[in-house]
């Protein structure tokens, strides 16, 4: 009889919605049925019902074929080419548990590697703002409970975070917004008439990469000095109109996204929403969160931040310390200055994310991706080593975008043989081990880690 | 002063990373010494001798020494990094961090400089014959403490982000700059030759830009205040002064607020 599982959590967008229920097989290997999901989470439990995923790493052939290899071999190949190069770059981690971000730390640090994941070309410049100016944040809830005026700064959750805004931002009924919608004012900052746009009071259709001006004049604004009659393409009345809207709230909550984070001047852009967000406080409260995009891109900002001291673009290759430096430790940078000479892809397509030139220079060296599924950097790949799905067929932590972890639980059995992340990459840390002739070191709860039969024997 | 002569003999595979390349490590070494300072590429470290052919003899002290780079190092970062003193030439171009926390000496670099050149410098001169990327004179990620004092010079252009979080010292761009210019600054002087796409002084506190080209987008948060003659890098200017950045807080002394200047040089 199929058996609906409750409480699941989606692996898609960073709003991470944890009140999915699955149905599924009685076998306890196929997706029936899933509730409450969004279109794209719907189809990411489905997906995993998929004959065609693949079961066995592929390694590229001399005449460009890939062939299916065992993953001893595949490990054994992984570990010899980390130990190999003299930097290697290990990327992604876009989707996959926080158990195997933290176990790719061991191996990163092992080979000297370079650790980024995918909010180099996302939310990284949010991080360099919050290091140079503090993050007055908040959780998802207080913002559902409390705002009364959201402001969505060049982020269209209509379209990247399906239910953020009826969990969460726009149309719930919260403890002190108990009417919902009819309570929120909305206003919205995007130069594109977006469907987040469309539910808008105020729409600010600004000039394009003008982001950081429109900020400095709701400032000047908020401290009472006068403003140029047109800032940015916005008329000044409308701006002052804001601006009284956000002063005569009681919560005023500020979502921004990559609108912000990826036009000219990127973290200034965060820096500056930061600091407005800091002159709200003096009139109302107000709190201000970056529109994460997948459902644990969280995740390593927190588990390399313990870990390593940083969040993303973590150099390791000094042996004595970790170096961070965007700009010269970015993925892309690393890449379209050659500063690399192995990559690895992990949970993510930087085949299909990254400007062409880089993938250009990263496919001058050996290419490895980690993923589940066939994708644009898996049919580029030198190796592609499958691995099962966080979320779906594997359980672990993850962290929403308000970095609030949350147990996700597998709802399906694994592909037989196929590993974890963290058992890939526990796996390729002990080959390394075993080829350095040193001493792996454990933390006490790897003691009585399994792996796959297939993959040891 | 005693020179040294470092004549590049191969590309680097990856960028060398060559902190050892100022005055402070040379000085009173033999040359033999010199080539058996440690570099890195990567994860694996080599010998500077591997890399550079290294002819003279240097000083008794960072500042009796001076070292020439005969060649280009545009794949090698760090040079003169945390120098004290002394003189280094980059005959062509350098890599990253060139000058980073700098507290004395020249270095002057022929060519072109990449990022982060004079970056939390505290001292002495930089000298760029060509262009610099983004974050000159810049604070390191995370830090509020940027240039501190020094000068750096750039003959070309440069990208985005100078002087940022900048407390003293001057950078001179006698060309076009990107976007931002002393954002978060708190002091120091920065002065621009030719034009500014924007955000010149954003969240800016005290110290001082004069732009003697123009701002496509003068920020909102400046306001013009009045019409001055200044001499600026040697010659006298009419400049439209304008004070802000008014949405950022501002110290006080004796009851007003004190506000950073921007001087663009007013239309004939």
């Amino acid at each position: 009889m199929p058996k609906l599982i409750t409480q699941v959590g989606c692996p898609y967008c960073g709003s991470s919605c944890d009140d999915l229920e699955v149905l599924v097989s009685d076998d306890n290997k196929t997706v029936l049925e899933v509730r409450n999901a969004c279109i794209i989470g719907n189809n990411i439990f489905l997906h995993a019902n998929d004959p065609t995923r693949p079961k066995l790493p592929r390694m590229r052939q001399p005449d460009g074929s890939m062939k299916e290899i065992s993953y001893k071999e595949a490990i054994d190949w992984t570990a010899k080419t980390l130990i190999a190069a003299k930097k290697p770059l290990i990327y992604g981690f876009g989707s996959t548990n926080c158990e195997g971000m933290s176990a790719v730390g061991r191996v990163a640090e092992k080979a000297g590697a370079v650790l980024d994941n995918c909010a180099s070309i996302c939310h990284g410049p949010s991080f360099l703002a919050i290091f140079d100016n503090g993050y007055p944040s908040c959780t998802l809830g207080e913002a559902k409970n409390r705002a009364d005026c959201v402001v969505f700064w060049g982020c269209n959750p209509m379209h990247a975070h399906p239910r953020h805004t009826s969990r969460y931002s726009l149309f719930p009924r919260g403890f002190f917004t108990q009417k919902g919608q009819m309570q929120r004012k909305v206003i919205c900052v995007d130069p594109r008439e977006t469907d987040t746009a469309k539910l808008a009071d105020v729409h600010f259709m600004l000039d394009q990469g003008h982001d950081y001006d429109l900020f400095d004049a709701f400032r000047t604004v908020l401290r009472g000095h006068d403003i140029p009659d047109i800032v940015a393409g916005i008329k000044r009345e409308k701006i002052v109109e804001a601006i009284e809207i956000m002063k005569k709230s009681r919560f005023v909550m500020i979502f921004f996204g990559m609108g912000c984070t990826h036009t000219d001047g990127r973290n200034h852009n965060v820096d500056i929403a930061i600091s407005l967000t800091r002159d709200l406080n003096t009139h109302t409260k107000a709190s201000i969160m970056a529109m994460r995009g997948h459902y644990n891109i969280a995740g390593p900002g927190q588990v390399w931040s313990w870990q390593f001291g940083f969040p993303y673009c973590i150099d390791l290759s000094k042996g004595t310390h970790a170096h961070m430096n965007p700009g010269e430790t970015s993925s892309i940078d690393l890449a379209m200055r050659d500063e690399i000479d192995c990559f690895v892809n992990v949970g993510t397509d930087a085949g299909a994310h990254f400007p062409i030139e880089a993938v250009k220079h990263l496919k001058k060296h050996p290419f490895i991706t980690i993923d589940p599924n066939f994708c644009m950097a898996s049919e580029i790949s030198d190796l592609h080593i499958p691995v099962r799905i966080a979320g779906v067929d594997e359980p672990g932590v993850v962290y929403r975008m308000d970095n609030v972890p949350i147990q996700f639980k597998a709802v399906i059995d694994g592909l037989p043989g196929v590993p974890s992340d963290e058992e890939l990459f526990d796996m390729v840390y002990e080959r390394m081990c075993e080829l350095t002739q040193t001493e792996p070191v454990w933390l006490a709860a790897k003691a009585h880690r399994k792996y796959p039969s297939s993959a040891v024997n | 002063m005693a020179k040294v002569i470092l004549t590049p003999k191969k590309v680097p595979e990856l960028m060398l990373e060559a902190p050892c390349i100022t005055t402070d490590a040379f000085a009173k070494k033999t040359p033999a010494q010199i080539a058996d300072l440690e570099v890195r590429e990567g994860k694996i470290p080599f010998k500077l001798g591997e890399y550079f052919e290294i002819v003279g003899n240097p000083g008794e002290s960072a500042a009796e020494t001076e070292i020439e780079i005969a060649g280009d190092c545009s794949r090698v970062k760090y040079i003169g990094t945390k120098m004290t003193a002394g003189l280094i030439t980059v005959k062509g171009n350098a890599d990253m961090y060139t000058g980073g926390w700098m507290k004395g000496g020249k270095i002057h670099i022929v060519g072109d400089v990449h990022s982060f050149c004079g970056i939390a410098m505290e001292g002495g001169d930089i000298l760029v014959d060509g262009n610099a990327q983004n974050h000159v004179g810049c604070a390191y990620r995370g830090d509020w403490r940027g240039m501190r004092g020094g000068t750096i010079r750039i003959r070309g252009s440069a990208g985005n982000d100078i002087g940022t979080f900048m407390l003293g010292g001057t950078i001179i761009i006698e060309k076009e700059v990107f976007i931002h210019v002393s954002t978060h600054a708190e002091g120091g002087t920065v002065i621009i030759k030719g034009n500014v796409t924007g955000r010149v002084g954003g969240q800016m506190v005290k110290g001082d830009i004069y732009v003697l080209g123009k701002i496509q987008h003068i920020l909102p948060g400046f306001t013009k205040v009045d019409q001055v003659r200044k001499e600026v890098d040697g010659q006298t200017f009419t400049l439209d002064h304008y004070i802000g950045d008014l949405g950022e807080r501002h110290p006080k002394s004796k009851g007003k607020e004190i506000f950073a200047n921007l001087y663009v040089r007013a239309a004939a």
